[in-house]
């Protein structure tokens, strides 16, 4: 555990930490380009020159590992002049196009000359080197040679992390420029990442650019709802509408990265599809009902001496699946399954990308929950169920079209609660929507048995409501004991069950935990 | 010294067979030291020879030598031989017409670091030389002086002539390595280097030709002998490689820290057409330049130093008075910006940004704070890159510049070059 002191204030660091994060640990930035902790030092920015004590040349704070007794200046004038001509340096040949460059307001480039360079520029417009603009280069990513700085942290992704190779520097000097290989485009199912790690406006993403201006944005930090591996996102909305997600670091999870797949995945819980109010059959049509009507005729149906079942996805938070279960089997005597649905030929990898398309399939398990949904089915085909609730689960992947319409004869009354029109609906007697992972706070537990928490984006779409909230009101028309938070709905997970001993949803928010015990298990 | 060493050559007629370099003592050395004497005992007698590099930077052989990591036995030699400073042309001679003495050199090294797998990297464009050299490899292989159990004695050595891709960086050390493991040349951030992390990440020694030419003649005569040329801290036989403007130009075997003047009107007839000397740049493109009043210098690596130069690859460049300074330095400019691999930043846009000042300089349209510019730009390029291909564009165009301000001011007043305006109006009077 070296010493040293930075800027006149000493630090200790473990072994093998650079001067960047060194620095950090004070709260100090070294202002950097090419340097990204996820990938390996490539030293060429000249950024991040430090001046360190006995040491003629000022040097790269990426690169230099903090040494016991070192004395590091970050803001000695030597250092300050190199920032400034380094930012000049990159200023060059690079357009002045801010105003219609879509990086803008997150640009590196735009922040540090703001804050270290400032200066007026010496080099005519005209004589700058061109290259080209707008190159399409893949199903996610476009490439503005230009706006390039070549910090090559795009080529070290692709050559280091996917091992894809898709990206190379080519011609030299001035005329430097990153380009595809010939015969290749970047279509791995990790390219999107290359736009979150330019530091510039050279990689843009193709989903995102020119949708908003990145200022109007918020940011909440979440979990990928895509797959089993649960990639911590920071989720970019803006006025109830999710714009994109941004991988966040986990060291534990996902590193810095995450699949394209995933990235692409808000565009399930928004648009067209959404289930906007709680409606009820009449005849051939629906009829909107008021949710007071609506909780109470959900009521009216549970009670009684019935015999009930329910099935609720893997899509759901644990608090869902939680209440979910103590309403349907603890409350009611019902029988209750977990239906973790993937299509075939799902796709999946050794790096992030998980086969299982749910979220919180563990979240079902560790709850003590059964997969097996197709068991309720065939009880209800066999007359052996009178009322049916259906959470988040779309039918067709559990039965065929005509055992879904037999089950509408069979049953006296199904409720289906989700987020979106489905194949479910058909037999349906009363439809609740409700929120969507982004409009509610929970957790899911993923494919480590690791739980993350999910945070509250906006508000529910339409008049949605998140589940848990549904799902206490109803508990509470029938007598048990209600909450008024996720977080408490959490802490009463954490008394039932072993495995979620000692967590919280506030301490879990930021990089989750794992569960405790090796298996689950009533507490 | 009369005596050549390094260019034998010149005094053995087709000494570059195998037949005829042997008959005149050739591989004698290898033979004596591969059967009697030890690998460190080597390494010791070319520190005490006080050899140090020739590529440019004058580090200390042996010393270089010694900073490999004793726990690894894989490790490699690596010759530069990617010789592409302007101005220099001294390797050339070696390997063309005396690859022997390198081949020979190589063995006794590559004994002495323990290495079994030297490679030779040679420039593109010096498709000559390779051909002579793998020639010279296969024969050398043939004759038992090279390949597996040379002598009897259980050394192996393989070598290999690796032809460059055809850029000047590849001759930065590190940027040889990646270039020789089919990479893109860019130089590598250090540390660590090439002695403990170098080709495909093994322990690997770079030597220039010329500096590993010097070997067999050290294990032949003794450090002792090396040390009586030249002088004490940097002693030897040198290559001294004249052009522009003198009489005779040409690749000269002199002892180091041989007088700058003498070089230029002793041994190479001075200016030609009686003209005045300008200016001479004593080490390569890259290096500060003398005016004629600073040529009272010998040329070794610590005089050069103390006079604001250095030996670099001892390109010496000798430019009469009709020379356009500024036209000079375009000339250079535009050599870095073309061959800057475009890693680093103040490199990749500096080297650009010069030239762009001195075609403005040169054509007109330059404006009246670029003489200062140019001196601003090349201060920040220094020191602040993965290697000195920087500090190369930018220490000629500071001493140029500081040197010769009043010219630069003039292009500056003329809106272009006098000179050529002069001759243009000349041109125009005859037509």
């Amino acid at each position: 555990m070296p010493k040293l002191e930075i800027d006149g204030q000493e630090v200790e660091v473990a072994n093998g930490t650079n001067l960047v994060q060194a620095a950090e640990q004070l709260g100090t930035e070294v202002p950097h380009y090419c340097y990204h902790p996820g990938l390996p030092v490539a030293g060429n920015c000249r950024m991040c020159l430090v001046e360190i004590e006995k040491m003629p040349k000022l040097q790269i704070a990426c690169n230099t590992r903090a040494n016991e007794g070192m004395v590091v200046h970050t803001k000695s004038d030597r250092v300050l002049r190199a920032r400034e001509s380094v930012l000049e340096f990159l200023l060059v040949n690079h357009p002045i196009d801010c105003p219609i460059c879509d990086q803008a307001g997150e640009c590196k480039l735009q922040d540090y000359y703001m804050d270290h360079d400032r200066q007026e520029s010496r080099i005519p417009l005209e004589s700058k080197v061109s290259k080209g603009k707008a190159i399409d280069i893949g199903p996610m990513i476009m490439l503005d040679q230009e706006r390039c700085i070549l910090c090559t942290r795009c080529t070290r992704f692709l050559d280091e992390v996917t091992g894809t190779s898709e990206l190379g520097i080519f011609e030299r000097g001035n005329h430097c420029q990153i380009d595809l290989f010939p015969g290749v485009m970047l279509d791995n199912p990790y390219s999107g990442n290359v736009a979150d790690i330019c530091p510039v406006g050279a990689l843009t993403n193709k989903d995102f650019r020119f949708r908003t201006r990145v200022w109007y944005l918020e940011s909440t930090p979440s979990v990928c709802p895509g797959c089993a591996t649960g990639c911590n996102i920071d989720i970019h909305h803006r006025s109830g509408e999710v714009f994109r997600y941004r991988p966040r670091h986990n060291p534990d999870v996902n590193s810095y990265w995450m699949c394209d797949e995933g990235r692409l995945s808000y565009k399930r819980y928004q648009g067209e599809g959404r289930l906007l109010q709680p409606v009820q059959r009449a005849g051939e049509d629906w009829q909107p009902i008021a949710w007071d009507a609506a909780v109470g005729r959900f009521v009216d149906v549970l009670k009684g001496d019935k015999r009930i079942a329910g099935v609720i996805s893997a899509q759901s938070s644990n608090e869902e699946i939680f209440l979910f279960d103590q309403l349907v089997r603890e409350q009611l005597s019902g029988q209750v399954a977990g239906h973790s649905w993937s299509p075939e030929g799902a796709s999946s990898d050794e790096l992030l990308i998980d086969g299982d398309k749910n979220p919180n399939t563990a979240g079902l398990t560790e709850l003590g929950l059964t997969l097996d949904a197709r068991k309720i089915i065939d009880s209800a085909l066999a007359g052996e169920i009178d009322t049916l609730v259906l959470y988040g689960t779309d039918l067709t992947q559990v039965c065929t079209v005509e055992e879904i319409a037999e089950l509408g004869d069979k049953l006296d009354a199904a409720i289906v609660l989700d987020l979106r029109y489905g194949p479910s609906l058909e037999i349906a007697d009363l439809v609740l929507p409700i929120a969507s992972y982004a409009e509610i706070e929970g957790s899911f537990i993923n494919r480590q048995r690791r739980c993350q928490v999910l945070g509250r984006s906006m508000e529910p779409t339409g008049h949605s409501w998140p589940g848990w909230q549904l799902l206490t009101k109803v508990a509470g028309s029938l007598g048990a004991p209600s909450h008024d938070s996720a977080s408490a709905v959490f802490e009463r997970i954490a008394d039932k069950h072993a495995a979620f001993r000692g967590l919280t949803l506030a301490g879990l928010a930021g990089l989750g935990a794992p569960l405790g015990g090796a298996t689950s298990g009533d507490g | 010294m009369s005596e050549k060493i390094l260019l034998r050559h010149e005094d053995v007629a087709n000494l570059r067979e195998l037949d005829v370099y042997v008959s005149d003592g050739g591989y004698a050395t290898a033979l004596r030291v591969l059967k009697e004497r030890e690998p460190e005992d080597i390494i010791e007698e070319v520190k005490a020879s006080g050899l140090r590099g020739r590529g440019g930077a004058g580090f200390p052989t042996g010393m270089k030598w010694g900073f490999l990591p004793k726990d690894n036995p894989l490790r490699y030699l690596c010759v530069n031989a990617d010789e592409s400073e302007p101005g220099t042309f001294k390797d050339r001679q070696i390997l063309e017409h005396n690859p022997h003495l390198l081949l020979e050199s190589m063995v006794l090294a590559a004994y002495a670091i323990k290495c079994h797998k030297a490679y030779i990297y040679i420039r593109g464009e010096f498709a000559q030389g390779a051909k002579i050299l793998e020639e010279a490899v296969r024969e050398a292989v043939a004759g038992g002086h090279l390949g597996e159990d040379i002598y009897g004695t259980g050394f192996d050595l393989d070598v290999v002539v690796h032809r460059g891709a055809g850029a000047y960086i590849c001759g930065e050390e590190t940027g040889l390595i990646e270039s020789l493991e089919g990479k893109r040349a860019y130089p590598r951030v250090k540390p660590p280097f090439p002695a403990v992390y170098g080709v495909f990440g093994a322990p690997t020694i770079v030597n220039n030709v010329e500096t590993l030419c010097c070997v067999r003649p050290i294990l032949e005569r003794g450090a002792q002998w090396f040390k009586t040329i030249g002088p004490e801290k940097s002693p030897g036989p040198k290559l001294y490689c004249v052009s522009g403007h003198v009489e005779r130009p040409g690749v000269y075997e002199l002892p180091m820290g041989t007088n700058l003047r003498e070089l230029i009107y002793d041994h190479c007839g001075g200016i030609p057409g009686g003209k005045k000397l300008k200016a001479v740049i004593p080490g390569g493109s890259s290096v500060p330049i003398f005016t004629a009043d600073e040529i009272d210098v010998n040329m070794d690596f610590d005089s050069i130093a103390a006079a604001g130069s250095l030996l670099g690859s001892c390109g010496t460049i000798v430019m009469n008075e009709d020379t356009c300074m500024v036209r000079a330095l375009r000339i250079i400019a535009r050599f870095y910006r073309h061959e800057s691999c475009g890693q680093c930043t103040p490199c990749r846009e500096g080297t650009g940004w010069l030239e762009r000042l001195m075609i403005g300089l040169e054509d007109g349209g330059a404006n009246d704070r670029d003489v200062d510019l140019l001196m601003q730009v090349a201060d920040n390029m220094m020191g602040n890159t993965v290697c000195v291909l920087a500090d190369a564009a930018a220490m000629p165009t500071k001493s140029f510049v500081t040197k010769f301000r009043s010219e630069f001011e003039e292009h500056l007043q003329h809106g272009g070059c006098p000179q050529r305006s002069a001759e243009a109006m000349r041109a125009s009077a005859h037509a």
